[in-house]
């Protein structure tokens, strides 16, 4: 088991992964931020969109969106172009609740999501009907079922940094905050890895693989699945709040024994 | 003590005393409220009447036998959870055996203060205290003893076998110091801090898989941790692969050249693909917490901030020297290769950094 | 003496015993020397009895940790129960403190029963510290016991680094980290120093088992050894008490060792050992699964060090940028270096602070009755200052937790901070002070006057008047019995001369001491009593 898991964990990236890398970069055709940008983007989603979801994506997002994004979502001075952007994004935007933006602030919030899955739905369809882009993943592709171990490695490198070993979350620059990932779900994960939401880097399938990205899922919803046997985790924030407790609870829980003890009995 | 002269000597309070101290800037007054001496005893309920006694004592009991309870149930815990590899045991175990020893515990504890409460005396008594400084007779022969001792030792004097004892004594700790060089092999530390693994044409390779990076798979605003290729735990830096990648972690990043704002930045990196040094230049941490759009790298333990745009000079934090950049280029295969070793030393200043 | 035997023996097992420790280590003498010494009754009293079980909590867990941890840095393949680990290289000291926690019953909770020991070990001696900072109990003669317990405390922060860094996990590596970081720093010798701790480069594989035998054996050897001295200087001066009726520089009031004591303090160990175990079982500590084996790469958002290192880390972190400069070939880190000083200086203010007080004051008596914080304004003030100073750079290692807790920029809490280091100890300082002798104000009222007592009667001509209740002798006596102070001039010595020194004390003098206010002296209250009379009397008019 511990040498199977060893190999898989430091050979090199499998044959299928390169095979994904390229075709990849075959279906990327045109779209000016695409353009810009290099070669590699995720397969279109295979499912393909019917026209009356579109229009109908058309009219939400000229409704909900257009006033920030500009009427063809070319994007205006307030928001990004969203041409290339990708089902990917806008399904993660969207059903996150990030989107449409309520306040302007350091970074958008979560919060509950506006729209229902149809209707998000049809808004990826329509975006993505604009350019390719990296599209929404399926479940297989979300499945939990990847390599844990190296999903936890994979994890600590590129993403605890800012999310926290234990997916807690963090503090970026100027009020800007990785959030925390034990709500998160799969789906959700694999898509902020694949668009790069607001600050976040872009990890492209040549950086984390599918499997890569897989695996880190996996790591991730075990965390989730399974409560510290230590016992209460204190969110897991580390030792500050350890530090917080011990003086607050413990300390207090002591001092109020001294004070008992000290006191006259009646 | 001539700042002391002129200042009213002793007070009240050592009226008990047999020596009289200097009170200092105390002001003693004659005209102080008299002490009432210690207040009356109150009676406990547990001394009027023989129901709470009995009651007292009876809760005493119940802890003491609560305590037993708790230390048997915590061995019955012991074998009742075991643990095996479902962790769901570990918590069982750690949390049914504490909770046993903890009653046991709990239990001696409060019965015992409990009992002392009611049941024993609870009148307050006083015991005189003298001063610390010994009885005239007791200093005097002390001083006897050791000028006594220093008469039959000569050690005021023979001055030469006092300060030889001097010299000897000074001398005898310094084979510690060459004992203690050993900590380290290194004979040359600081230029040890000099190099990295990185050469000219080494790849770079993802961390921790070792995967070689191609420049095409760089989007712009990705992020990728990189160590050089072949740095592997089981490769051939066996022996010293932390010591290696401690200094060889790099970050690479793609950002528009377009943004970007130093010449040198853009002629050392490869289409706007730039490499740079992923530990601090403060005490070492990882830099590895990069913003795409504000091309901001924090440091996740003190709070350096990097401005990847702009040679990643320091723009927030206790840090000071920018990151050190790894010059890049691609190879015939389109794989990035370092173009060297790094300019300068990375990580954090030591005194001899900038010495040739 | 045959006798005695056999008065012994008629005894019973008990007096056979005592009489068996008599005979070889003159058990006797000890016990009527010490069985029924005095000790006062407060719950401030307990703070150190805190700390040292603790410490006995944290010898008992630790011993039990050892025969199973092992310091070795060689690398392994983790083969152990928790999954996402499985297959992963780490350390041996890794995987053994992984074992330690998956695969030994209790060892989870003698894991966490361990590290919050350590915690509370360190916390309860700073509070203990605190109190008698705020009571004057450091005063002659326990100026030097004062030395030794701010001993224990540093002591007791090394043993909790120590002992932080040997799981050799990611966020202890990083710890690490930053201590390689700070060493290099050090001007001249800082690259050579590090090379010799980490035996080579940083990590090198003989940092955890360096640690390992510091931390089991010469910090605890050296902390028992401080314990047992300032144990024994216990003993000699016998414990202070509070001001109060009867309570005297020269006696002690309170309760015999035997038997109330030995049931208190004693009972008292088993509360502390079980809250700790309570809190063990239930409450995690220091997760290290979730951080894997350490790797000089990766780095987890809020690396934090434990309580304690916090306000080193908090200096560190509040260090303005650009500080460090190079001279010719070498380079001066004063991002390090600064905070640095400004540690090692509020240390040696701390540590050298009753030896400052009594020089201030001149005062040579022994000082066995406390201090009420309020009676010595200008010392509570400067150690609020201190508090707020500490509690600044131990909150400055949470800036990031501050700012995503309470959605602020981490920008903006830092800069904060800066600005708050120097100006909150300022603050604190007026602010205390002024609280102090508000309250002593307030405490002479009250012994002039009575307590009011909200109680509203009109007397016959229309006039309205509050009853106040004079106090009792016991009542009164604690408010008024205090040490007052009065500021100095500089005064020419021997010579005729007025020396800095003498200037410099006047100075202090009058910084600790201009604004006093004096306890009513019994002249005070006698002509206060005309007027407690008056109200006396309008409330039995009033009443009838």
């Amino acid at each position: 088991m511990a040498s199977l898991n060893r190999k898989s964990m430091f050979s090199r990236r499998r044959p299928f992964a390169a095979a994904l890398v390229i075709a990849a970069g075959l279906l990327v055709t045109g779209g000016g931020y695409a353009a810009a940008t290099t070669a590699v983007k995720a397969q279109q989603d295979p499912t393909v969109a019917s026209q009356s979801q579109i229009d109908l994506g058309h009219k939400l997002f000229l409704a909900n969106c257009a006033s920030c994004h500009g009427k063809n979502a070319e994007g205006t001075k307030n928001a990004p172009t969203l041409i290339g952007v990708g089902a990917a994004s806008v399904d993660f935007q969207v059903s996150s609740g990030r989107m449409p933006a309520q306040a302007s602030g350091p970074q958008i919030q979560a919060k509950a999501a506006v729209f229902n899955d149809k209707e998000i739905a049809a808004m990826a369809a329509y975006v993505a009907s604009l350019a390719p882009g990296p599209a929404i993943p399926t479940d297989a592709m979300v499945a939990n079922n990847g390599d844990l171990t190296r999903g936890g490695q994979l994890f600590r490198t590129n993403c605890a940094m800012c999310h926290n070993a234990a997916g807690a979350g963090g503090a970026l620059t100027q009020g800007k905050y990785a959030p925390a990932l034990t709500d998160t779900g799969a789906k959700e994960m694999y898509e902020a890895m694949l668009t790069g939401p607001q600050n976040m880097p872009v990890f492209n399938d040549a950086n984390l693989s599918p499997k890569d990205k897989k695996d880190i899922i996996t790591y991730l919803v075990y965390l989730q699945q399974h409560p510290s046997v230590g016992g209460l985790s204190l969110d897991n924030l580390g030792p500050v709040a350890e530090g917080l407790f011990v003086w607050v609870a413990v300390l207090g829980g002591i001092i109020a024994i001294t004070v008992w003890l000290g006191a006259k009995s009646n | 003590m001539s700042d002391q002269k002129g200042l009213v000597p002793a007070s009240h309070d050592s009226e008990g005393f047999e020596h009289d101290y200097n009170s200092g800037l105390a002001v003693v007054t004659a005209d102080k409220i008299p002490d009432p001496g210690l207040e009356p005893h109150r009676v406990r309920m547990t001394d009027k009447s023989v129901k709470h006694e009995n009651r007292a004592a009876r809760q005493v009991f119940y802890w003491f036998m609560a305590s037993a309870v708790g230390s048997v149930g915590s061995i019955v815990a012991y074998f009742a959870f075991p643990i095996s590899s479902d962790l769901g045991t570990v918590h069982n175990n750690t949390f049914f055996m504490g909770l046993g020893i903890a009653l046991g515990l709990f239990g001696i504890g409060f019965g015992a203060v409990h009992w002392a409460k009611t049941l024993m005396p609870d009148a307050e008594v006083a015991e005189p205290r003298h001063q610390t400084r010994g009885a005239e007779d007791v200093r005097a022969r002390a001083v006897e003893i050791v000028s006594l001792a220093n008469s039959e030792s000569g050690f005021s004097r023979r001055k030469l076998i006092r300060r030889s004892l001097y010299g000897a004594l000074a001398m005898f700790p310094l084979p510690a110091l060459v004992l203690f060089k050993d900590m380290t092999t290194d004979p040359n530390p600081q230029g040890t801090l000099r190099h990295t693994m990185w050469t000219a044409g080494t790849r770079l390779a993802l961390d921790p898989t070792g995967t070689p990076i191609k420049a095409a798979d760089l989007t712009i605003g990705s992020v990728f941790h990189v160590i050089p290729e072949g740095l592997m735990p089981d490769g051939a830096h066996k022996d010293d692969y932390l010591e290696q990648k401690a200094k060889a972690a790099v970050l690479l990043v793609r950002v528009d050249p377009a943004q970007i704002n130093s010449q040198k930045e853009l002629d050392w990196g490869y289409n706007g693909i730039v490499a740079y040094s992923k530990i601090c230049t403060h005490v070492g941490c990882p830099v590895a917490l990069y913003e795409q759009h504000t091309h901001h790298l924090l440091c996740p333990c003190h709070q350096s901030t990097f401005d990847l745009a702009n040679d990643c000079a320091v723009i927030f934090g206790p840090a000071t020297r920018p990151l050190p950049q790894l010059q890049i280029t691609v190879d015939a295969e389109g794989y990035l290769v370092a173009k060297g070793d790094f300019s300068e030393p990375v990580g954090p200043s030591f005194w001899e950094r900038t010495a040739k | 003496m045959s006798n005695a035997t056999s008065t012994a023996q008629k005894g019973g097992f008990l007096a056979g015993t005592a009489n068996y420790l008599d005979e070889r280590v003159g058990v006797g003498g000890i016990l009527k020397e010490f069985g029924r010494k005095i000790f006062p009754d407060h719950w401030s009293f307990m703070l150190g009895e805190v700390a040292l079980y603790s410490f006995l909590v944290l010898l008992l867990s630790g011993t039990f940790l050892t025969f199973f941890f092992q310091p070795a840095m060689t690398n392994v393949i983790y083969d152990g129960v928790y999954g996402p680990l499985k297959g992963a290289e780490m350390s041996i000291a890794y995987k053994s403190a992984l074992d330690i926690s998956f695969e030994v019953r209790g060892g989870l909770l003698m894991r966490e029963l361990h590290h919050w020991a350590a915690l509370l070990f360190v916390a309860a001696a700073g509070l203990h510290m605190m109190r008698v900072f705020f009571t004057g109990a450091f005063r002659k003669p326990r100026e030097i016991n004062w030395v030794v317990g701010f001993a224990l405390f540093v002591l007791a922060m090394a043993g909790g680094f120590t002992g932080y860094s040997l799981p050799d996990d990611l966020l202890s590596g990083n710890g690490l980290r930053i201590i390689d970081g700070m060493i290099k720093g050090l001007p001249v010798i800082g690259a050579y120093v590090s090379s010799m701790l980490f035996g080579g480069e940083f990590p090198g594989h003989q940092i955890v088992a360096r640690l390992y035998g510091l931390h089991i054996l010469l910090i605890p050897a050296f902390i028992l050894i401080f314990i047992v001295i300032h144990l024994f200087m216990v003993v000699i001066h016998k414990h202070t008490h509070y001001s109060g009726p009867g309570r005297r520089d020269d006696n002690v009031v309170g309760y015999p060792l035997m038997p109330v004591y030995v049931a208190k303090a004693g009972g008292f160990f088993f509360l502390v050992f079980g809250v700790l175990m309570l809190v063990a079982a239930t409450v995690t500590i220091n997760p290290i699964w979730l951080y894997g084996g350490y790797d000089p790469s990766p780095v987890s958002a809020g690396t934090q060090p434990d309580w304690y290192i916090g306000w080193a880390d908090g200096a560190l972190r509040l260090a303005p940028s650009h500080l460090e400069v190079t001279t010719g070939n070498y380079t001066w880190s004063w991002n390090i270096l600064l905070p640095m000083i400004v540690l090692i200086l509020l240390l040696v203010l701390v540590a050298a602070y009753p030896f400052f007080e009594a020089w201030v004051t001149g005062d040579k008596r022994e000082h066995h009755v406390l201090d009420r914080p309020r009676n010595a304004p200008t010392r509570t003030a400067i150690g609020a200052a201190g508090m707020t100073f500490y509690a600044v750079l131990w909150a400055g290692a949470s800036t990031d937790l501050i700012a995503t807790h309470f959605a602020l920029s981490l920008n903006h809490v830092l800069t904060t901070m800066q600005i708050s280091l120097i100006v909150l100890p300022i603050i604190a300082f007026f602010i205390t002070k002024r609280v102090c002798l508000s309250l002593q104000r307030k405490d002479r009222e009250i012994v002039l006057h009575g307590r009011e007592t909200g109680r509203i009667v009109r007397l016959p001509h229309g006039e309205y008047l509050e009853i106040h209740e004079p106090l009792d002798e016991y009542e009164m006596y604690k408010l008024v019995d205090f040490i007052d102070h009065k500021p100095d001039v500089a005064r020419p010595n021997a010579q005729g001369k007025i020396t800095l020194g003498a200037r410099a004390r006047a100075a202090l003098s009058r910084f600790f001491f201009e604004d006093r206010v004096s306890p009513v002296s019994a002249s005070e209250l006698a002509s206060a009593h005309p007027e407690l009379d008056a109200v006396e009397h309008v409330e039995t008019k009033a009443l009838v």
